[in-house]
């Protein structure tokens, strides 16, 4: 664990960088400082490993002063991944990830091994490992930044901004792969970001901080969304706090109707049945139950249904792997009102409305059932 | 009327003996150069406010023409190799300097700071980090030094026999042998453009990481 103990960090022009910080960076968990430009959480990160002294207060690893050994001891132990990489340009990929375990002693050969050991571990093709960093894209660079860090299996690894220099496709790819890697090694991450929905995405805690070095609000992502400390975190978390939030709720409990599904080839009598007041809307799938979109009962007959002629079926989802905001997603962009769950094949395993959905919504606020990490 | 490369005896050497001797007078005070750049490059590079003082001292040196050194010099160093070689080092000075330190200094923050978050000590960041990466900027200055250096031997007739090829020139005169004025410029610019395909060779062999397109 990480204590930071009522630091202070005040330059000599008298800016004071960070403002009496005190707070506790549990083990084994990401723990993301977050917020606007200036307010001191890159200093707050670089005073971990002493990039920065703080002038005040003291940060405590493992329940040791950071000072009690020498620096680079410290240093050595604490993984360090910066935006754009800031990768050894002189160096091969393999080398890159190596520097580390040399510095500690490694052989050149046993360093090597582990290099491509951890080139897999973040999805890089180990083909690349006699490469220039030039002769890779930003987001490969990235991955060679994070295994560079993970090489000597440091407890700690500190994030600068590490994905703010890609573009939103890359960085999501990257942010999962960070959970995926997250999940398997278990380390204690503290992550900077200015983006709060990274810091929602990836934060066990997440502390929010404001202009000058103060500590707004230290909390679990889904509580900061429900309670909002102050105006300044409802400001910074900015619009559709509510519909966010949703991403923390499950979509498992959802009852799924499977009565309005039908195949292209359903008879006339099954049309018919299938048609209830409940659901005014058929939702035709495929031979291999794929969806191909809703339509009225009246207007499909047996036989000759035209799958260009079906309504949009939105985005479907799956239950279990995707949160309640999904399954809402999907049903808000079907002019239906409807959802469509399907399973892992993408075969549509039942239908959900948007009242259905509502009402599980309200369940799951007032069972609070928002502790469950789900992705979506 | 003699031969091109027909060398008159009062320079006491064959015409590939000159080249040498050129060479040597030319290189030896470059490579001089640089390892005096180096420290006080770093130094430029720790302390900001030292650059432009520094800067201004190598181009005041640089201005000193070499006639003037000669004649301080030569009462400590006689008329000798060394006598030539001091000034050129001291000019060597003003590309290396300056070469040195932007290289040094190209070197991206992300990568300085990520040397330091590694645990890697001034002394490792410097030899392992910036020089490596400040090489091709190095080089460039190198360059430059040399291809200068080379042209300013000449000069070193005006003391007597130290000119090496330049000497040719003075025996052009002498001789009434223009050849020789012909064969010593051709010859020096020879070696010039050699010297300085070699060092963009050196290069190329030292920066394999740099990208192909900004190859020059």
């Amino acid at each position: 664990m990480i204590r930071i103990d009522s630091v202070t960090k005040r330059y000599p022009d008298g800016t004071v960088a960070v403002d009496r910080l005190s707070l506790e960076i549990p083990d084994r968990s990401i723990t993301v400082f977050v917020g606007p430009s200036g307010c001191g959480k890159t200093t707050t990160l670089r005073m971990i490993n002493r990039m920065v002294e703080p002038s005040e207060g003291r940060i405590l690893l493992d329940g040791a002063d950071i000072h009690a050994q020498p620096v680079n001891t410290l240093r050595r132990s604490m993984g360090y991944v910066i935006q754009n990489a800031g990768l050894f340009q002189h160096r091969t990929i393999v080398d890159n990830i190596a520097t580390v375990p040399r510095l500690l002693g490694w052989s050149k050969q046993k360093a090597r091994a582990r290099a491509a050991e951890l080139m897999e571990r973040v999805g890089l093709d180990t083909a690349l490992a006699k490469r220039y960093p030039y002769q890779l894209s930003g987001g490969q660079q990235q991955r060679v930044g994070v295994a560079r860090a993970l090489a000597a299996d440091p407890p700690v690894l500190l994030m600068d901004e590490p994905f703010s220099a890609v573009d939103p496709v890359v960085r999501k790819g990257l942010q999962d792969e960070l959970l995926r890697i997250q999940d398997e090694l278990g380390k204690t991450i503290v992550f900077v970001t200015h983006d709060i929905d990274e810091a929602i995405k990836l934060g066990t805690m997440v502390a929010v901080m404001r202009t000058g070095g103060h500590l707004a609000q230290y909390a679990p992502p889904a509580e900061l969304l429900t309670a909002p400390a102050d105006e300044f975190v409802e400001d910074f978390l900015g619009a559709d706090r509510g519909i966010r939030r949703l991403s923390f709720f499950p979509s498992t409990g959802l009852e799924l109707q499977r009565a309005p599904i039908v195949a292209i080839d359903a008879d006339a009598g099954r049309l018919g049945a299938r048609a209830s007041a409940d659901a005014p809307y058929l939702l035709v799938t495929d031979l291999d139950g794929r969806p191909l979109g809703w339509g009225e009962p009246q207007d499909l007959t047996a036989g000759s249904i035209d799958p260009a002629r079906l309504l949009s079926y939105g985005r479907p989802f799956m239950p279990g792997r995707d949160s309640l905001r999904a399954a809402l997603d999907g049903s808000v962009l079907s002019p239906t009102g409807w959802a469509v769950a399907v399973d892992g094949e993408g075969r549509a395993v039942g239908v959900v409305s948007q009242q259905v959905i509502g009402a599980a919504i309200r369940t799951a606020h007032a069972e609070g059932r928002d502790d469950a990490r789900v992705g979506g | 009327m003699s031969g091109f490369f027909d060398i008159p005896s009062d320079l006491q050497n064959t015409y590939f003996g000159l080249i040498g001797l050129h060479l040597r007078e030319a290189l030896i005070p470059v490579l001089a150069g640089l390892l005096v750049s180096l420290p006080i490059a770093q130094l430029c590079v720790r302390f900001r406010w030292l650059y432009p003082p520094v800067l201004g001292v190598t181009t005041i040196l640089y201005a000193i023409p070499s006639l003037a050194f000669f004649v301080v010099l030569i009462d400590y160093t006689g008329q000798t190799e060394t006598t030539v070689m001091i000034p050129l080092a001291v000019y060597s000075l003003v590309v290396l300097v300056p070469a040195i330190v932007d290289g040094v200094r190209s070197v991206p923050a992300e990568t300085l700071a990520a040397a330091t978050a590694m645990g890697l000590g001034p002394v490792r960041r410097y030899f392992q980090v910036q020089l490596p990466i400040a090489v091709p900027a190095i080089i460039a200055g190198l360059r430059v030094a040399t291809v200068s250096s080379i042209s300013l031997v000449s000069v070193g007739m005006l003391i007597g026999n130290q000119g090496a090829l330049g000497n040719l020139l003075n025996d052009a005169n002498l001789y009434h042998r223009p050849e020789l004025a012909v064969n010593s410029v051709v010859t020096t610019a020879v070696l010039a453009i050699l010297a300085d395909a070699f060092l963009v060779l050196v290069r190329r062999v030292l920066t394999p990481w740099m990208p192909k397109e900004s190859t020059r």
